[in-house]
């Protein structure tokens, strides 16, 4: 007999209402926050990152958007951002499978160091990316102990920004895996479904925004890295040269605007990115995918 | 099960396999080149007036940056996960940019507005503050690319959790005060902790903006990211590693004091 | 079942802790160094302060000359801070309000970008010094014992070398280095073609990868990348007194690089900022620069120090070349410069 297709609904687990149809007196006491908290939250985004930037977007106009647009699609401009876009998306991906299982196992088996283990998962994030260049490099470049010289190559761009996204999806998937009711998995056992199916029909949707939330931010951190970067790929134009180098690159040669003109097609393209994401994801949970 | 232990241990296997090319081995690196110079020329190293100030600068920044981060990614994910609002898409797009931002246009994107030169550059010279090249600068980097890291591991849990025992309390006559600190909190409490954690490792770690905004001021601006690459430019490696031991341990502390101050979650 | 949330107190008493050792550790701690001797200079003094933002390598010797200062007549007293980074970011920084009294760069642009923001007087060059507080000159850093004998510039181009030399669009020094090779096959600037083709054959078959910076170039070289790195002479003698395993050799044929400092016009304590360059020119302050390697622009010290700083038979200037400003124009402006198009060519045919 074949395994009934389950969902997490056929398993009797409460609809997701999202908050629709509720009283209103009980949602104001449940604390749902109202337009007062929603104003603060948008002033304080407002002043700590849309004022900066929007003084980022007034300077790439200063030349006219004549020369914002010769800035943005010259040849060198156009190859670093496919590149940076191409190469960050990869990570993404690899990112989301990798740590959503390191994630599955940190939370769920059991072993000695565990603990140990997952206090390093931060550390790409707190080492300095220089050292975390130095290190890669010193492993997987010319002199690596273990015979693997992919220094100044795009893989080794890769290696690096795997290196410094490591605890985005991990930690993005752990809390919520930990707060993962498990009876539904139990009772899913119980009627026969076995680990995968258990997995991918009923833990995966309910992991799948915060892997997604994950894997945005390992794609945007991959988009900005700079540092660890530029001292393993070396820095070759339209080879290995990422955006932000080339925007750098633009500042250390007084082409400002250049560099903000730049920096703001990067930031228009990783932000559509980011919001794809996010949508496949909110579509994806609200068809049960 | 047999077949359960042996998926649950190839799993354990790659993901430690992963992890062991990926960082055990990179940070091994880091830890043997730290203390290959022996244990007194290390605290020689970290313990020099500039390292000292560096450190606490850091910290400072830090504990500044975090907090302020933390209550607003608290209030800002229930806004987008419970907020009876519009344009939840926008806000959730604009909490987003720090990612997209590289940290060198964070920086230049701070002068711009602060600077001598930049939009509030007049009224602060007049009023005599100094924001760029002095440590409220250094605060406003850190703060920007820290921003988005509690609302996203707190949004998630929100949004698994549901609001069903808040509902319940609330019929049950519990006040807005009482439900948020006795339901909602605790339940979102991984959520904070693992957001606190990224931010302060990534508030730690931060170079490429505060390398910009901060003026590198020896023993007044120059934070323990900005002396270590000092410390690399000088043919020092064994002070620049010994100041990122610092960090990793900075990192590695917070993640441990919040997971042993929380009370424990049984783990199955 | 009550679920009490202990609030917890640490991130409080971080914060208080900070604060309070914040105050307690406040003034004083300077200059970095970990070795036993040395000892930062103290950054606040009973008779004020002054601030030296410089360029990133001559730290090494800054950090000698400053405990110095601080013991002759002139600086007693007197606290010195120190800001080291990139030129090209250093002088931005002092352009956009970094607070300075003195300041050194490694090239003449980045002191005229502070004269046009009005932080430098004009005639700063104008004195007995003529700006420069020491010299240097373009040599070939190679391994130690030069085993693969790389002595002119002609030996660059031979197959297989390896040469290292920085992004001259964020570096100082690879402009130097880039002036250097072009001056040479140049004729010393009679011959632009030659010079554009030698650069270009070098950038095109022999560079592989641009660090960002001299110094970062350096530490890659060091740890095994390339076979020869083009650089200041004095890299080779600081690299050398750090342990590094490295030999330089001087071509003949090579441009003089002038360091400058200037006092800026910002300062507060615009005596004391000049009596702090002025013992940087004077003779024990250059035989510090020459210990690590500087040329110093001191005559007396030069000539003591003649053996170790021969003259290159064809040494040329940047005025040969036609001067900074013109030079930056037509070589390294990065859209439009000669240096700027080679580049772009040259990242297509590199091969990985």
């Amino acid at each position: 007999m074949s395994t009934p297709d389950l969902t997490a609904q056929d398993l009797g687990a409460a609809p997701r209402h999202r908050g629709r149809g509720r009283s209103r007196e009980t949602a104001a006491a449940a604390g749902r926050p109202g337009p007062l908290a929603a104003g603060v939250v948008v002033l304080w985004l407002s002043l700590i990152v849309l004022l900066p930037l929007s003084a980022v977007v007034a300077k790439s106009l200063d030349g006219g958007v004549g020369a914002f647009w010769d800035a943005v699609s010259s040849r060198q401009a156009v190859d670093a951002l496919k590149f940076t876009l191409l190469v960050s998306f990869a990570v993404a991906l690899v990112n989301a499978v990798a740590g959503t299982l390191i994630a599955w196992v940190l939370v769920r088996d059991s072993f000695p160091g565990k603990r140990i283990v997952n206090a390093l998962i931060d550390l790409p994030f707190a080492l300095p990316t220089i050292v975390a260049g130095i290190v890669l490099l010193a492993l997987y470049g010319h002199d690596s102990p273990v015979g693997i010289d992919i220094a100044f190559t795009r893989s080794a761009v890769a290696l690096a920004l795997l290196f410094v996204t490591l605890p985005f999806v991990v930690r993005s998937v752990q809390p919520v895996l930990i707060e993962l009711d498990r009876d539904m998995e139990e009772a899913a056992a119980s009627l026969g479904a076995g680990g995968w199916t258990t997995f991918r029909r009923i833990v995966l949707p309910n992991l799948g925004p915060a892997i997604i939330s994950g894997c945005a931010l390992a794609f945007a951190r991959a988009v900005g890295e700079f540092g660890s970067i530029v001292l393993i790929s070396g820095n070759i134009p339209f080879q290995t040269q990422v955006a932000s180098v080339f925007v750098f690159k633009q500042i250390e040669s007084d082409a400002p605007i250049t560099a903000a003109a730049v920096s703001v097609v990067l930031l228009v393209l990783s932000l559509g990115v980011l919001l794809a994401i996010r949508g496949v994801g909110s579509w994806g949970g609200r068809h049960e995918l | 099960m047999s077949s359960e232990r042996v998926t649950r241990i190839g799993l354990r296997t790659v993901a430690l396999g992963y992890l062991f090319a990926l960082l055990f081995v990179p940070v091994g690196i880091v830890l043997y080149k730290t203390f290959e110079p022996g244990l007194g020329n290390v605290w020689a190293s970290i313990t020099t007036p500039a390292a000292i100030h560096a450190f606490w600068l850091t910290i400072m920044v830090t504990a500044i940056a975090v907090p302020l981060n933390t209550a607003l990614g608290i209030l800002a994910a229930l806004v987008l996960v419970r907020g009876r609002i519009r344009g939840k898409p926008l806000l959730d797009a604009l909490i987003d940019l720090p990612f997209a931002v590289s940290p060198i246009v964070v920086g230049l994107s701070l002068v711009l507005v602060y600077g001598a030169n930049g939009w509030f550059g007049g009224v602060l010279t007049s009023a005599g503050i100094q924001v760029i090249f002095s440590w409220p600068g250094i605060v406003l980097a850190t703060i920007f690319v820290t921003l988005p890291f509690v609302v996203r591991e707190v949004a998630p849990v929100l949004r698994e959790v549901g609001d069903e025992q808040e509902q319940a309390a609330a019929t049950l006559g519990a006040s807005r005060r009482q439900t948020f600190l006795r339901i909602t909190l605790p339940a979102i409490r991984w959520g904070i902790a693992y957001g606190v954690v990224l931010s302060t490792a990534r508030a730690i770690g931060e170079f490429g903006a505060v390398s910009v905004v901060s003026g590198r001021i020896s023993g007044q601006t120059e934070t323990l990211t900005l002396l270590v690459q000092k410390r690399f430019e000088n043919f020092d490696l064994a002070g620049a590693y010994a100041a990122s031991a610092l960090l990793a341990m900075i990192a590695m502390t917070t993640l441990l004091a919040l997971t042993v101050i929380k009370p424990r979650k049984e783990h199955e | 079942m009550t679920r009490a949330v202990r609030r917890s107190p640490l991130p409080l008493l971080t914060v208080l802790a900070a604060l309070v050792a914040l105050a307690v550790s406040g003034c004083g701690g300077a200059s970095d160094s970990t070795s036993a001797t040395a000892d930062g200079g103290a950054s606040s003094g009973s008779k004020g302060s002054i601030s030296l933002v410089a360029y990133s390598t001559p730290q090494v010797v800054y950090d000698e000359i400053i405990p110095a200062f601080q013991k002759t007549t002139a600086g007693t007293g007197v606290g010195v801070k120190t800001s080291f980074g990139p030129s090209g970011d250093q002088s931005r920084a002092v352009e956009a309000g970094l607070p300075a009294d003195v300041v050194t760069f490694s090239t003449e642009p980045d002191v005229d970008r502070l004269v046009k923001a009005k932080k430098v007087a004009a005639d700063w060059a104008s004195g007995p010094n003529k700006g420069l507080i020491t010299t240097s000159v373009v040599s070939f850093i190679v391994r130690k014992g030069n085993p693969k004998n790389i002595r002119t510039w002609d030996d660059l181009l031979k197959p297989g070398i390896q040469v290292l030399t920085p992004n001259p669009f964020t570096s100082g020094a690879a402009k130097w280095n880039l002036l250097a090779a072009y001056g040479q096959a140049a004729d010393a600037g009679k011959n632009p073609q030659a010079g554009l083709d030698y650069v270009s054959k070098l950038l095109k078959n022999h560079v592989k990868v641009q660090d960002k910076s001299g110094r970062e170039a350096l530490q890659s070289f060091v740890a095994g990348n390339g076979d020869v790195l083009l650089s200041y002479e004095y890299e080779a003698t600081t690299a050398q007194k750090k342990g590094e395993d490295v030999d330089y050799v001087t071509p003949d044929d090579t441009i003089k690089i002038n360091i400058d400092i200037a006092p800026t016009t910002t300062s507060k304590n615009p005596q004391t900022a000049q009596a702090f360059i002025d013992y940087a020119l004077s003779k024990p302050a250059q035989e510090q620069f020459a210990s690590w390697g500087y040329r110093p622009v001191n005559a007396d010290v030069l000539a003591a120090n003649a053996s170790k700083f021969p003259e290159p038979s064809g040494l040329f200037t940047i005025e040969d070349l036609g001067g900074w400003p013109s030079v930056n124009d037509k070589l390294f402006d990065p859209t439009n410069g000669s240096i700027a198009k080679i580049e772009e060519s040259a990242g297509v045919s590199t091969e990985k």
